[in-house]
């Protein structure tokens, strides 16, 4: 079990980490989730020991490891490039960390080949890790952290440098084993996809800060604010007032809402708006077609006010629609 | 802090010990009343005029030999292209001693050329005066410097970016045009750049110069080691010395601003457009210049070795040519009438064994400062030019230094075997930190970090990461510092005591030496000397870590 607590670090002034706090649990995963700056990729190195906080202290089972040297903590992590070693070849790359366990070279790399069929790359043993693809060299690190089977796994931002297809097949890869693994761990990514896939917990990070820390469920149905649900991709958000009676008033019309406070941002989902649909609408916008985004299996319909919708039917750029949204797409922020 | 300052010790002892305290006694000497008479002047004077001459001469030559050779690699795609384009820098790293040797060997009274003529039209006596003259100097300087010019502009020149080119001739202008009002603009910084490193060559060149130009053409660096060595007037040289710095690091500075420019004119552009030739004047210019080049460059190589193993006998009126392998056997002797003191051969062992002490030395001086500079913070970017600026002293005025510095109690060091080395190291050190530099800089900061995450401890983060990597980076810059010993001619000349010769003041005293067997076993050494270098080069560009362009 892990516990962050309080941590600050600034660079020649300029704050990075601002009193992050958080815990992980045994066998979590933990996705943290945030746009590049945010602070995720410090923190990690952190939480690894390869940096000194300014502040606050890092607990492993309730053990201060803050000053531990990072070779002692035994966090394996997955490097943003892999940071693969150009002159191991790929057995030796994976051997590396339980070598430095102290096992024997035979045992070491019994285990490393153990770890290389876990991550499919039988075969692969004698090869340069400079001659792999990107999607190899990827396993190739994962495996290489795994090995020495570490209490607590990291990941920073492992699939940012590949194909989309990849990434899907690496990610369904990953889920299995890190439910293998029954380790901790804690991944890092500016992707809300793979956030959603992969987190037992999801933390968002801001300048520094955390802004929301929840279930992904949970995150999902109620983001804590306005930028939260945007970065998430929940929708769009309109600032609001609360008019005489009652209902919010907003750039694209009157919404038919109860929200608690005076001046509030709305989160319009784009899913189940309709054109037919004239009754039931908490909101009815009126506006022209911007854009229109095919989807597969519908289109994404951009509006002139920002606010987009997703439709089964195509309406044509530039055309007037009438655009019905159903007051369970519409939520007080 | 205090493991920076550690780290920069060594080095900055060194450099203080062996550079600056022998600097500050060349400026108090040569401002002592004896260096500065009127004579002494006149003197300075002379030698000046014909130095900056000289260099202007030879850098102006080399212009008109390197500028279309640039154009020829930077626009043609020709057979022999790669071939060619390592000869042309061989020369560069040779010794100047085994430069000079070679042209004396084509050119000289003993020389190919010279053979040649006396068989064909029967002459008792070499047709082309060649050694002492200013034409050899001029020469032997093409020969060395052209690369610059063809490496500089020509790098500059394919990595012009062709729309530019394009868009002109488009908006009517014709070839000639496009070249006077786009290209050669746009070259400009680059080509004064390379001929200011052309010049800066020539002004400080020392070996060639006093073997092929001999006394009558001396420039700062040889009227340095004339007046230390042969009149013992260390007063005048230090003044001539104090002389030849300000006009070095002058046209240093200039160099780095000018370097500077040109590299901001020139944007890498993937668009390249080499091909091959296809008109008339094209294919002609083509052949012509690519022969020319590899005449000029292939020519003294090979007349070295060659000659070093043919015997003349000139008894009965021409020369009679025949193999023979005495010159090399010869080199095993103490002979008496070669006035040598120990048998030849011996300056080989010494020169090797200094190579190595150097290699040894530098790599340990230089290695910490390179780890430092690779990741600079405020402190090694401050001092980091101190390192650098040996580079822009010459070695003659480095022996001389050493001479007036470590020639009294309680640093009487220059009857020591341990002078000649230190002072290899000297030369070598700046070269051997700049090649270090760049593996360590290849080193990602996450590999580190990888292997620390894995349990290795700072210790075996440098023991299995580092140093396997760096490993061939650090054999590079051996062989480096090793090359750069053996060649090494200036600074040893006027330190390395008879008894203990190198392998070039053997040459030189042999070629100094009259007689067919003391020009052959020049001649042997000489083809030695550049084999060993050669090898060197090899392994420095096999070993070498991509991004470590430049001289």
């Amino acid at each position: 079990m892990l516990d962050v607590i309080e941590i600050f670090k600034s660079y020649e002034g300029a704050a990075a980490l601002q009193g992050v706090s958080f815990r992980v649990n045994a066998a979590e995963t933990v996705c943290l989730l945030g746009p590049s700056g945010s602070g995720k990729s410090t923190l990690l190195h952190i939480i690894a020991g390869l940096e000194r906080a300014d502040s606050g202290r890092i607990l492993w089972d309730k053990e201060d490891i803050s000053s531990m040297p990072a070779h002692l903590r035994r966090f394996g992590l997955v490097f943003q490039d892999y940071a693969l070693f150009p002159h191991l070849n790929v057995l030796e790359n994976v051997a590396f960390g339980l070598r430095m366990q102290g096992y024997s070279r035979a045992e070491s790399s019994a285990l490393a080949r153990e770890t290389l069929e876990r991550v499919r790359l039988r075969g692969f043993e004698s090869r340069r890790v400079t001659d792999l693809s990107g999607g190899e060299q990827q396993r190739v690190a994962l495996a290489r952290a795994l090995a020495p089977r570490p209490r607590l796994l990291m990941f920073d931002e492992p699939l940012g440098a590949l194909d989309r297809a990849l990434r899907e097949t690496l990610l369904s890869e990953l889920r299995e084993i890190l439910h293998e693994a029954q380790a901790p761990a804690i991944y890092v990514t500016h992707d809300q996809e793979e956030a959603f896939a992969l987190a037992d917990r999801l933390i968002l990070l801001r300048d520094g800060r955390v802004i929301q820390d929840g279930a992904p469920s949970e995150v999902y149905a109620r983001p804590v604010s306005a930028w939260a649900a945007e970065f998430l991709g929940l929708g769009t958000t309109l600032k609001g007032r609360i008019n005489a009676s009652g209902k919010v008033e907003t750039a694209a019309g009157v919404v038919d809402i109860a929200c608690p406070r005076e001046s509030v941002s709305l989160l319009i989902r784009p899913e189940g708006a309709s054109l037919s649909r004239k009754q039931g609408c908490a909101l009815l916008i009126r506006s022209r077609v911007a854009d229109v985004v095919f989807r597969q299996r519908d289109f994404r319909v951009i509006l002139e006010n920002g606010v987009y919708v997703y439709l089964p039917h195509a309406p044509a750029r530039g055309e007037t629609v009438s655009v019905c949204i159903p007051p369970e797409a519409i939520q007080c922020l | 802090m205090n493991r920076r300052a550690l780290l920069w010790l060594p080095a900055l002892g060194f450099l203080g010990i062996f550079f600056f305290y022998p600097l500050t006694r060349i400026f108090a000497l040569s401002f002592r009343a004896e260096a500065c008479t009127a004579s002494s002047l006149r003197l300075a004077a002379k030698t000046l005029g014909f130095t900056l001459y000289q260099a202007g001469l030879s850098t102006l030559l080399t212009l008109m030999i390197g500028l279309p050779a640039a154009y020829l690699f930077a626009k043609y795609a020709f057979r022999g292209k790669t071939v060619l384009r390592a000869l042309v820098a061989v020369p560069f790293m040779l010794p100047t001693v085994a430069v000079a040797a070679a042209f004396n060997a084509l050119l000289g009274p003993n020389g190919w050329v010279n053979l040649a003529l006396m068989r064909g039209l029967h002459l008792e006596s070499p047709p082309i005066p060649f050694l002492h003259t200013l034409g050899a100097i001029l020469l032997a300087h093409v020969f060395y410097n052209t690369v610059i010019v063809l490496r500089v502009v020509g790098y500059a020149w394919s990595h012009l970016d062709v729309r530019l080119e394009d868009s002109a001739r488009l908006l009517g202008a014709s070839r000639t045009e496009v070249f006077l009002r786009v290209t050669l603009p746009l070259l400009r910084p680059a080509i004064f750049a390379a001929s200011l490193l052309v010049f800066l060559f020539d002004f400080t060149s020392f070996g060639v110069v006093l073997l092929l130009g001999g006394p009558s053409f001396a420039t700062l660096e040889v009227e340095i080691y004339v007046q230390a060595m042969h009149y013992l007037n260390l007063p005048v040289a230090a003044l001539l010395a104090v002389i030849q710095i300000f006009f070095t690091l002058g046209f240093s500075a200039w160099y780095s601003r000018m370097s500077a420019r040109a590299s901001v004119q020139i944007r890498p552009q993937s668009a390249r457009r080499v091909r091959r030739a296809r008109s008339f004047s094209e294919r002609v210019f083509l052949a012509g210049m690519v022969s020319f080049l590899f005449a000029l460059f292939i020519f003294p190589l090979a007349a070295l070795p060659i000659r070093s193993v043919v015997r003349t006998d000139f008894s009965r009126g021409e020369p009679q040519i025949a193999l023979t392998g005495r010159y090399y056997a010869a080199l095993f002797v103490n002979e008496r009438d070669s006035r040598f003191y120990v048998p030849p051969v011996q300056a080989a062992v010494n020169s090797l064994t200094y190579a190595g002490l150097t290699a040894i030395f530098s790599l340990a001086l230089g290695f910490p400062v390179a780890s430092l500079l690779a990741h600079p913070r405020r402190i090694d970017k401050i001092l980091d030019p101190l390192v650098m600026l040996p580079l822009g002293a010459s070695a003659v005025m480095l022996g001389l230094g050493f001479i007036v510095a470590f020639n009294h109690p309680p640093m009487k060091w220059l009857a020591s075997r341990w002078i000649v080395p230190a002072a290899h190291t000297m030369v070598a050190l700046p070269f051997v930190i700049r090649s270090l530099q760049p593996a360590f800089s290849a080193i990602p900061q996450s590999y580190r970090d990888a292997a620390a995450t894995l349990g290795a401890s700072p210790w075996q983060v440098w023991r299995r990461i580092d140093f396997p990597i760096l490993s061939r980076g650090i054999l590079a810059a051996a062989s480096f510092a090793f090359t750069i010993s053996l060649g090494e001619f200036g600074a040893t000349s006027l330190l390395a005591r008879p008894e203990y010769p190198t392998l070039p003041t053997a040459i030189y005293r042999f070629l100094s030496l009259p007689g067919a067997l003391n020009y052959g076993q020049a001649m042997a050494m000489a083809t030695l000397l550049m084999l060993l270098t050669l090898a060197g080069i090899v392994l420095i560009e096999r070993t070498r870590i991509s991004g470590t362009e430049g001289f």
